[in-house]
């Protein structure tokens, strides 16, 4: 019938459709699981190709992975004679006893062992703020910022570093270590570069020539200098021109330089963000009267940090590995601690370093790809508002 | 309306007076080296509607972008309602709130709601409390009758509606003066009726308006004057009928000759 009316389309001059054509399911192969096979993964010779390679790699990598992690691995044991292959006469994978005894030396690093429910604390009121601000339904998300950004900070200093008049011992932090350290310096680079990085990248598009001046100076002087010379300088050199009364913690000295760092990223990343932003977006808000600050937080920055999520997070990614650095000024973070305790000889096998490594890969991927899928969420949720 | 008289002098058409609303005297300005507008003088009165046309790159948009400070002028003087558009933030303020604008694009906030659009200025604008911003949103929603889609995003609607929401975002902050930058170019041709539709009414409660556009129906239809410009100048300026009866510049005619049929 409808193919009649088509042909009839073709060989005639005039045409009047008189049956609507009814919509029909698509072809069998383009559903369930063979069609996502083929649409996926055998669309195109190149693509089946690839898709060989990447099996190929998995069939090799993954059972070794298994074989050394899970089925080879030593459970049980109080110290090297656990996991030595000369001891135990078998094939000996990763030392899990040997993470399992250091394991509060890698959290705590050498934070007093009484004191160290401090460290707990302050883990669970960072992991309470952190949950309250990114699970986007959570009731009164206003509090939420309050409590991440005023409340937060204020206690989280006064549990680690102690306050004598309320009878926390002070603990010094030269003691901090492991995953608290790595924890701290990222959350403080984190939470510090968005702002500032979103002032400088507005500082670098104002029409204000000196605010301008001063923001493109700063930004591109930091970023051309490698993170190790700006924690080197912050660690090493500061004190040797500041008196040593007023030179801060070598701890707060990495922090800024950290912080300093990533804003100058972010700033970058946010300026991308309002490069995509049409001047019509800033006529229309100019146009009903809002003011500078109130266009640029209800009408800019929102759309401006929207589609700079992706560059956002893969900063805060880069900005997370980037804490191992502070072992240069001889900052303990998890990567350190790790590798002090990989020489150490009552551990000292042939599997201790890799496994060492191992539970570091293992705890650096998971909060880096956490933020990964935090991120798609958040870009499938806000992509909803810009169906067009 | 119930929500008309509760709310004062908000919501209160714009009075047809008689005083100016827009005087532009001696006005210049220039992009770099290129003199864009030329002497424009022109005095609107209040409740007048003026349509701006002209060949592109004649300055029009220019024009009317300059009356909310869009853009600034170089020279001359330009008094809306009474106040003078100098460098003066506040001064700039003060004539933003008075002055509605449409553009071309609509440049609706597309990360936010139709409603949320609309009551935006007010809230932050005018510091109105939310509950009462949404009642006059609906109201001027319904106005340009589309008062079921607030809830939507504008991504979510055709460009007509998309406009008269942009209309709607303007009237809600009751302004004196009314600009539309070629408000139905960017429209597909089944859409440019409902917008002029809409406009035609605004004119017959009595906003006054500068209308940038090509649409000499429209013209026709409610202009009080009509304003011909060209390579940045005022060529001529005359009532609708006279306008298309009896067009006295060589280039009105030209102009006009091209784009009637």
């Amino acid at each position: 019938m409808t193919m009649a009316e088509g042909d009839l389309a073709v060989a005639e001059l005039a045409f009047v459709r008189r049956t609507n054509i009814a919509p029909r399911p698509p072809p069998a192969a383009m559903t369930g699981a063979v069609g996502w096979l083929r649409e996926n993964l055998l669309s195109t010779p190149f693509n089946v190709g690839l898709t060989i390679v990447i099996v190929l790699l998995l069939a090799w990598a993954v059972p070794e992975l298994v074989k050394f992690l899970l089925i080879d691995a030593v459970w049980s044991g109080t110290d090297r004679d656990a996991c030595l292959e000369s001891v135990q006469h078998r094939e000996i994978g990763a030392c899990w006893p040997f993470v399992w005894e250091r394991l509060p030396y890698f959290i705590y690093g050498s934070y007093p062992i009484p004191q160290r429910w401090r460290v707990d604390v302050f883990l669970a009121m960072l992991a309470i703020g952190v949950v309250w601000l990114l699970w986007l339904n959570a009731p009164r998300r206003d509090l939420g910022a309050i409590y991440f950004f005023v409340i937060l900070p204020i206690a989280s200093f006064i549990l680690l570093t102690g306050w004598a008049a309320i009878g926390l011992q002070p603990v010094d932090t030269v003691l901090w270590g492991g995953v608290l350290v790595t924890i701290v310096v990222a959350s403080v680079g984190i939470v510090v570069s968005l702002p500032i990085g979103i002032l400088l990248a507005l500082g670098r598009r104002s029409h204000m020539p000196a605010v301008r001046t001063l923001s493109v100076i700063f930004i591109e002087f930091v970023r051309g200098v490698p993170l190790v010379t700006v924690l080197f300088m912050a660690g090493v050199m500061l004190p040797l021109f500041v008196p040593e009364q007023l030179s801060p913690d070598k701890l707060v000295r990495a922090l800024i330089g950290i912080a300093i760092f990533a804003s100058a990223y972010m700033a970058e990343v946010v300026r991308a963000g309002l490069q995509a932003i049409p001047k019509g977006q800033y006529e229309g808000a100019m146009a009903v009267g809002l003011r500078y600050w109130q266009m640029m937080r209800l009408i800019i920055l929102p759309q401006a940090l929207k589609v700079t999520i992706p560059n956002i997070v893969n900063t805060y990614i880069g900005l997370f590995k980037d804490t191992t650095l502070v072992f240069i000024v001889g900052i303990f973070d998890l990567l350190r601690t790790i590798e002090v305790a990989r020489i150490d000889p009552k551990w000292a096998t042939p599997v201790t370093s890799t496994t060492g490594y191992a539970v570091a890969a293992i705890f650096y991927l998971v909060f880096c790809y956490g933020m990964s899928r935090y991120a798609r969420a958040m870009e499938a949720r806000l992509a909803k508002s810009d169906r067009r | 309306m119930s929500v008309a008289g509760n709310h004062g002098p908000l919501l209160k058409p714009a009075k047809l007076n008689t005083a100016t609303a827009v005087e532009i005297a001696d006005m210049n300005k220039w992009y770099g080296d290129f003199h864009v507008l030329r002497d424009i003088n022109l005095k609107v009165m209040g409740g007048e509607r003026i349509v701006i046309c002209g060949p592109s790159g004649s300055g029009k948009s220019t024009m009317i972008r300059c009356i909310n400070r869009l853009e600034e002028h170089q020279s001359g003087r330009i008094f809306v309602d009474g106040v003078e558009l100098t460098a003066d933030l506040k001064k700039i303020d003060e004539v933003r709130r008075e002055v509605g604008m449409v553009f071309q694009h609509f440049n609706l906030f597309p990360h936010l709601t139709v409603m949320d659009n609309c009551t935006l200025a007010l809230i932050w604008v005018r510091k109105m409390p939310k509950k009462q911003a949404e009642e006059v949103a609906l109201h001027y929603l319904e106005r340009v009758k589309i008062p079921e889609q607030a809830n939507k995003y504008p991504g979510q609607l055709s460009g007509g509606q998309q406009q008269r929401v942009a209309i709607a975002r303007a009237l809600c902050m009751n302004p004196k003066i009314m600009l539309f930058d070629e408000p139905t170019s960017a429209l597909d041709p089944e859409m440019v009726k409902e917008v002029l539709d809409t406009m035609v009414e605004l004119a017959h409660d009595g906003m006054t308006m500068l209308v940038v556009t090509h649409e000499m129906g429209f013209a026709r239809q409610v202009a009080s004057r009509i304003v011909f410009m060209d390579e940045g100048q005022i060529v001529e300026a005359n009532v609708p009928e006279e306008f298309f009866a009896h067009p006295q510049h060589e280039r009105t005619k030209l102009f006009l000759s091209q784009i009637l049929r």
